[in-house]
């Protein structure tokens, strides 16, 4: 009995040591990945005609979606923080409070949610299919460097359109809240705008908008290197999919509580 | 001059190429044969520095593939053209771009000349009306003819061919097999043609070598291949079922004992 507890025991063991040593293989992949992109982005020439393309991908096709949600997101915090204000009699007060929370929280990472299921799997799944149908073999045998030719692009793009698109999310998600307060709440339209910009600084959305940039660092890296270690055709396409949104979500809102404790708590 | 020296390489438990050694000289077409799954394309993408073997050496001219990366293996690749099992075009691209791709990348050509050498690639391999098509919208043996075009474009010294007629009728086969040819006759390229099509085989070699067991067990011209008393390489120049290789193969009792009930269940 002893015996076999301890081979159990043994036997866990060397499962949370593979276990390990896949988690920091990954993970060294990844910001080897990331080192070989911020490289490729400033080594000229630069594909503009690339950069252009994926910034309508990302960017473009994607502003729709994010005002749609933003605009739900925005009035749903209008309700439900006037469920809870109305108590007080202090209707007036989440006007602030959606604008606060849509500009440091919510615009960022509802973006980044958005951009990681929409563009992110796109991206997993396309240079998944490129890797096993080897266009990728074919690319580094014609002596072009994948991650030149197919990262960097995408890379520019993100961290250009994932803070965009935060920032029109802020400004729909407001609108929101702003249709909620005077239509439903009866508040002032010119008492809502104020009680809006009052407490909004210059901070506030300088972090949120840092947040996106660094959300936008994670999709694009995370999708392309599930892309790029894709093996065994149709299924292998799908698991990397699957896998590059599951891991940009976690990631992102692990770098979403990094960055709040470090801007408002280590640099005040 | 490409010089293999006791190439090594293992997936997992699978030991693919075992102490490889075989020598091309340049300007030779070597045909490589060997069963599907041999470590026939394994090694083609060890000499174009594709994967890099666990123990062992590719010299290209005196200059080994395996101490190589980044700028300098980019370098020797430009040397080299190779036709992939599946074309591997890119599939965001027409056939047009798909063989302009090396030579906008790597050239100055104006795109004037561009269009005239392209056209000259197509035209060679009997393609000059798909330019403007899709690979999606091609057949797979003319995305293989595409894929040929492409490998051509920039003149490289030395063409990796994986399995060049799979997949495609005889009689453009033959054209292949003929494209083959000519290229090492007027051209002098150096050809390494992987394939278990033994028409081919021996209508292209200079010399023949057969991959068993990770290893060459024997090299020779296509007639002292054909007259080969090595069992291994009769049996499969000669396609028998029968033999010593027998790895893979259904089990001859299994098979007897399914046609017995097979025959049963008719007779009942």
């Amino acid at each position: 009995m002893i015996a076999r507890l301890n081979l159990t025991f043994l036997q866990a063991t060397v499962a949370a040591g593979a276990w390990m040593v896949d988690l920091f293989a990954y993970t060294g992949g990844l910001c080897l990945l990331l080192a070989k992109t911020v490289r490729g982005a400033f080594a000229r020439p630069l594909r503009a005609q690339a950069v252009v393309y994926e910034l309508w991908k990302v960017g473009v096709k994607s502003w729709f979606i994010v005002a749609l949600s933003s605009l739900f997101i925005g009035m749903v915090l209008a309700f439900q923080s006037a469920y809870q204000m109305q108590k007080l009699a202090a209707e007036i007060y989440i006007a602030g409070l959606v604008a606060l929370s849509l500009v440091r929280e919510i615009g960022p990472v509802i973006t980044a949610l958005i951009v990681a299921g929409r563009v992110g799997s796109a991206i997993a799944a396309e240079l998944g299919t490129m890797k096993v149908t080897e266009q990728i073999d074919a690319l580094v045998t014609l002596a072009a460097d994948p991650v030149r030719y197919l990262v960097v692009p995408r890379f520019i793009a993100m961290v250009v359109a994932v803070p965009l698109l935060t920032l029109w999310s802020d400004v729909v998600g407001i609108l929101g809240g702003f249709l909620v307060g005077t239509l439903k709440l009866g508040i002032q339209p010119s008492l809502y705008w104020k009680m809006t910009t009052l407490p909004l600084m210059l901070k506030d959305l300088s972090s949120g908008l840092l947040k996106a940039f660094v959300f936008g660092i994670i999709i694009c890296v995370v999708s392309c290197f599930e892309g790029f270690r894709t093996e065994g055709g149709a299924e292998g396409v799908g698991r990397s999919t699957t896998v590059a949104v599951v891991v940009s979500f976690i990631l992102i809102i692990a770098a979403d509580m990094l960055c709040t404790a470090v801007f408002y708590f280590v640099w005040r | 001059m490409i010089e293999i020296r006791d190439l090594s390489k293992t997936f997992g438990h699978l030991k693919v190429l075992d102490r490889l050694s075989l020598t091309i000289e340049a300007g030779e077409t070597m045909v490589i044969i060997g069963r599907s799954g041999s470590g026939k394309s394994v090694l083609l993408k060890h000499i174009i520095g594709l994967l890099m073997p666990d123990a062992g050496s590719v010299r290209i001219g005196g200059v080994d593939v395996t101490a190589l990366s980044g700028e300098a293996l980019n370098r020797l690749r430009m040397k080299f053209g190779m036709l992939f099992q599946n074309a591997a075009l890119f599939d965001s691209m027409t056939a047009f771009e798909n063989v302009a791709f090396p030579l906008l990348e790597h050239t100055t050509m104006t795109s004037e000349e561009i269009r005239k050498r392209v056209h000259e690639c197509l035209q060679l391999v009997g393609l000059e009306h798909v330019d403007a098509l899709y690979p999606a919208q091609l057949s797979g043996g003319m995305r293989k003819r595409v894929g040929l075009a492409r490998a051509l474009s920039i003149g490289p010294e030395i063409i990796l061919y994986d399995e060049p007629t799979t997949g495609i009728d005889p009689i453009m086969g033959d054209i292949v097999n003929d494209l083959i040819i000519a290229l090492r006759d007027r051209l002098k390229v150096t050809s390494v043609v992987v394939t278990h099509d033994m028409r081919s085989a021996y209508k292209v070699a200079d010399r023949i070598a057969m991959l068993y067991n990770g290893k060459i067990i024997e090299v020779g011209s296509p007639e002292a291949i054909r007259q080969s008393a090595n069992p291994v390489v009769r049996q499969f120049i000669n396609g028998q079922a029968v033999g010593p290789i027998q790895e893979g193969l259904p089990d001859p009792e299994v098979l007897s004992r399914w046609w017995a009930r097979a025959g049963d269940k008719r007779g009942s």
